[in-house]
C-alpha cells in the first residue's frame, strides 16, 4: 500500500505556522540570529539554560503563567507557575551550593516525571554543574555503568528505586557523595545513607544567583550505546539552548499560550530537550504526566487540558493503534493544533492512523542523543511524504555521504535516491561537545567538517529524507538505542552461557526488540527452565528495557576469523535473508 | 476458574515474561507498575500470555483491572466464568 502526500494550505490555517515558507525561512536564518531570541543571563555574565527556561520568564513578568501542570499518577493534578518554578530550582542549587558541589561536577536523576525533576534539573544548570538523566528502567547494572563513566556526584531518585537499584551497586561508586529521595506520600522513613530531598529544599533559600556562564560551559550529559565497548556520555553544553530554542520554535510550531505535551521519559535525551528546556524557553504550559502509558487516560488527557501541541514517540503510537481508532474518537481534541513524533522512524500508517483518530496528521523528525536537538523534520506548513523524515531544520546542512575510513575523506553523494551514510555539517548550537573520558570515539564521528551520524538514509529528489537503518549493530527498540555488546556481556555472565549473540530483531510495536542467541556451556542442555533463569538474570542486570525479549538456543554462532561474533548474520538468518559475503567466516552452521 | 486456579495462571503467565519476578510475594493490592520492574512491552506480552493460557481476550479498556494482583485475579474468574 503507498501512501499520498499529505498536503498542506498553510494559508488556511486558524494562525500562520512559525515556519509559514520553508525556503524562505532556511535562507534567512542564522544562528546569531537564534542567539538573539534568548536574554543572556544579566549584566552580560553569559548564557545559562535555566535562565533562558525559566527566569527570564520571571523578570519579564510572566511568572505567573504556568509552567508546568503535574498529573499525579493517582489522579491529583497541580499547577506550578515559572515563578514557582524558578524558586523550586534555585533551591535545589542552593542545597547543592551547601553541599559543597562544584560547578562541573555531575548530577545524575533516576526517577520518573515528579515535580522535584524539574527543579533538580534547572537547578543543577543554575549552579553549573552538569546534569544526567537515567532511564527507571534500568537495572542495577546500566545504572552502575553510567554513574561510574560520569562520576557521579549527586544522585536524585526514589526511595524504591534506590534500594533496588542503587544500593546493591553503591559501594562501586566512590564518587557519589549524596544521595537524595523523593517520597512518595508520607512514609516515615528513607533508607539508610540517603537524605530527604523536600526537607533539604524547603530549607534552602529559593534566592540564588546564576553565577557567570561560558556558553561552552557542560551542562548535560546524555548517555547512548555503541555498538561495542561501554556506553557513550555525550556532553552537550549551555549554548545548546539556542538549537533547543529555535527547534521548538520551528520544528514544533510552538508559541505562547500553548499546552504541550511531550509524553517521553526524563531518562533519555527528548525527555530533557523537549520535554524540558524547549518548552520552557517558549514559555509554554508542559502537561507533566507521572503514569506511564495508558491509551484511555492519554486521550482523555489530551481533551480535558486542551493540549495543543503533543509530541510522542513511534511506539507510543502503534500502541494507541492497537487500542484502536474507536476509542481515540471517544474524545475530543478541537484545540490540537500540531503533533509530531520522534524516536524511529514512524511508519506511513502511523502518519495516515493521526489523520483518521485525532483529527491531524502526525509530524515525524529526526535527531539523536549527539545532534542534541531536532534535525529534520516535518514541518507544520509543508507537505508531509508519510514515511519520510521530512527537511533538515534552517540553519543545519544535511547529506548523504560516503565515508572513507582510510583517508578520513567523506563524498557527498547527490544522485537522490542514493543510499549512504546522514551526516550533518558541524557546527551547530547543540552539537555534543565530547563523549565524556572517550576523546578516540569522539573523534570517529567525524570528517571532513562533517559529523557522522551511523544512520543509513537517502534522500529525495525534493529534499525530503528517508531513514534506511543504522549502518552498525546498534539495536533501536521503542526509540532507544542498545549496545548489543552491554547485552552480551550481562548474558556471558550467567553460569551456563558461553557465547552470546545479540540483534535487533524486527517487530511492530517497538521497532524492534532485543533477541539473544546462546551457546552453553559443557554440561548444560537447553531447557525452559533455563531460558527463563537466564531471562531473569538478565532482567535483573539490565532492567526490562536493555533485557532481550527472546533468547534462542544455538549450537554455535557464526563468528569472523578474528573470532568476533556475526551479528549481522544471525540477523540475516533470524530474518531469512540473503547472508552476503560470509568469506571471512570461521564456520558456518 | 476458581480464584486459586487463576492466580496461579497469572502467576505463570507473568513468570514467562519476567521470569525475575515473584509475583507470589506481592501484596494482593500493591501496584503492581510499582512494586515490579515491567514495562508496557512486558504488559502486552503478559496479556498475551494470558490469553494463550486461559482463552480470555483483555480489551484495552480492562487493563485498569490489572493494577493488581487482586484485581487482576477478580478479573480473570469473573471472565472465565463469563466464557463458560
Amino acid at each position: 500500500m503507498t501512501f499520498e502526500t499529505i498536503r498542506k494550505e498553510p494559508g488556511t490555517f486558524p494562525a500562520p505556522p512559525n515556519l509559514d515558507d520553508y525556503e524562505a525561512a532556511r535562507a534567512s536564518f542564522s544562528w546569531d540570529d537564534a542567539r538573539r531570541r534568548l536574554d543572556g543571563l544579566p549584566g552580560g555574565k553569559g548564557l545559562n539554560i535555566a535562565h533562558e527556561a525559566v527566569s527570564r520568564h520571571v523578570a519579564r513578568g510572566q511568572g505567573d503563567v504556568v509552567a508546568l501542570r503535574y498529573l499525579d499518577k493517582r489522579g491529583g493534578q497541580r499547577d506550578i507557575s515559572y515563578a514557582e518554578l524558578d524558586g523550586l530550582s534555585s533551591r535545589f542549587a542552593n542545597v547543592l551550593a551547601d553541599l559543597g558541589v562544584e560547578p562541573g561536577e555531575r548530577v545524575f536523576s533516576l526517577i520518573g516525571r515528579v515535580p522535584e525533576l524539574y527543579a533538580a534539573v534547572l537547578g543543577t544548570l543554575k549552579h553549573r554543574s552538569v546534569f544526567c538523566p537515567l532511564f527507571s528502567a534500568f537495572g542495577p547494572e546500566p545504572v552502575q555503568q553510567r554513574m561510574s563513566i560520569g562520576d557521579a556526584t549527586v544522585l536524585v531518585t526514589t526511595p524504591a528505586l534506590y534500594r533496588r537499584k542503587v544500593l546493591p551497586i553503591r559501594d562501586s561508586l566512590p564518587s557519589l557523595r549524596h544521595v537524595f529521595v523523593v517520597r512518595e506520600g508520607e512514609e516515615a522513613a528513607i533508607p539508610d545513607g540517603t537524605l530527604d530531598l523536600r526537607a533539604a529544599m524547603n530549607a534552602a533559600s529559593e534566592s540564588y544567583e546564576i553565577g557567570p556562564t561560558s556558553p561552552e560551559d557542560r551542562a548535560l550529559l546524555h548517555f547512548t550505546s555503541g555498538t561495542t565497548g561501554k556506553p557513550k556520555g555525550a556532553v552537550h553544553v549551555h549554548e545548546a539552548v539556542v538549537a533547543h530554542d529555535v527547534t521548538g520554535y520551528y520544528a514544533l510550531d510552538l508559541r505562547p499560550g500553548d499546552i504541550y505535551w511531550c509524553t517521553a521519559d526524563p531518562g533519555w535525551v527528548t525527555g530533557t530537550s523537549y520535554g524540558i528546556i524547549s518548552p520552557l524557553a517558549q514559555g509554554v504550559t508542559m502537561i507533566v504526566d507521572e503514569a506511564e502509558f495508558d491509551a484511555s487516560r492519554w486521550y482523555q488527557a489530551l481533551q480535558q487540558h486542551d493540549v495543543t501541541v503533543w509530541y510522542t514517540a513511534p511506539t507510543a503510537i502503534r500502541m494507541l493503534m492497537k487500542a484502536g481508532t474507536e476509542m481515540a474518537r471517544q474524545y475530543s481534541y478541537p484545540s490540537l493544533r500540531f503533533v509530531a513524533s520522534v524516536g524511529e522512524p514512524l511508519n506511513p500508517e502511523g502518519v495516515a492512523w493521526g489523520q483518521e483518530a485525532l483529527g491531524l496528521p502526525i509530524h515525524d523528525n529526526w535527531w539523536q542523543t549527539e545532534t542534541g536537538g531536532i534535525m529534520i523534520a516535518n514541518f507544520a506548513s509543508m507537505d508531509i511524504r508519510p514515511g519520510s523524515m521530512g527537511r533538515p531544520m534552517p540553519g543545519i546542512e544535511a547529506a548523504i555521504v560516503e565515508h572513507d575510513k582510510e583517508r578520513g575523506e567523506v563524498r557527498v553523494i547527490d544522485e537522490p535516491g542514493q543510499e549512504g551514510q546522514l551526516a550533518l555539517r558541524t557546527g551547530w548550537p547543540s552539537m555534543f561537545r565530547g563523549y565524556l573520558h572517550d576523546e578516540e570515539r569522539y573523534a570517529q564521528c567525524f570528517a571532513d567538517g562533517w559529523y557522522l551520524t551511523g544512520d543509513l538514509s537517502r534522500v529525495d529528489e525534493d529534499g525530503y529524507f528517508w531513514f534506511v537503518g543504522r549502518a552498525d549493530d546498534v539495536i533501536k527498540s521503542a526509540g532507544h538505542l542498545i549496545g548489543p555488546f552491554e547485552v552480551e556481556s550481562a548474558l556471558m555472565e550467567h553460569a551456563a552461557v558461553a557465547e552470546a549473540g545479540v540483534i535487533g530483531k524486527p517487530e511492530p510495536t517497538a521497532g524492534s526488540i532485543v533477541k539473544a542467541f546462546l551457546t552453553l556451556k559443557p554440561g548444560y542442555e537447553p531447557s525452559e527452565d533455563l531460558r527463563l533463569d537466564i531471562l531473569g538474570h538478565a532482567r535483573r542486570r539490565l532492567g526490562p528495557a536493555v533485557a532481550p525479549r527472546e533468547i534462542d538456543f544455538v549450537d554455535d554462532l557464526p563468528k569472523t576469523r578474528s573470532g568476533k561474533v556475526l551479528r549481522r548474520l544471525l540477523k540475516a538468518r533470524e530474518l531469512s535473508l540473503p547472508e552476503g559475503d560470509t568469506s571471512t567466516l570461521e564456520e558456518s552452521s | 476458574m476458581t480464584a486459586d486456579e487463576a492466580r496461579n495462571v497469572i502467576i505463570q503467565a507473568m513468570r514467562e515474561v519476567a521470569p525475575e519476578v515473584d509475583l507470589g510475594s506481592v501484596p494482593p493490592e500493591a501496584d503492581l507498575r510499582e512494586e515490579l520492574d515491567i514495562d508496557s512491552m512486558d504488559f502486552l506480552n503478559f496479556i498475551v500470555g494470558l490469553h494463550e493460557k486461559t482463552g480470555i481476550d483483555v480489551p484495552e479498556e480492562d487493563y485498569e483491572h490489572f493494577a493488581t494482583l487482586q484485581g487482576a485475579i477478580d478479573y480473570v474468574v469473573r471472565r472465565s466464568g463469563a466464557a463458560a
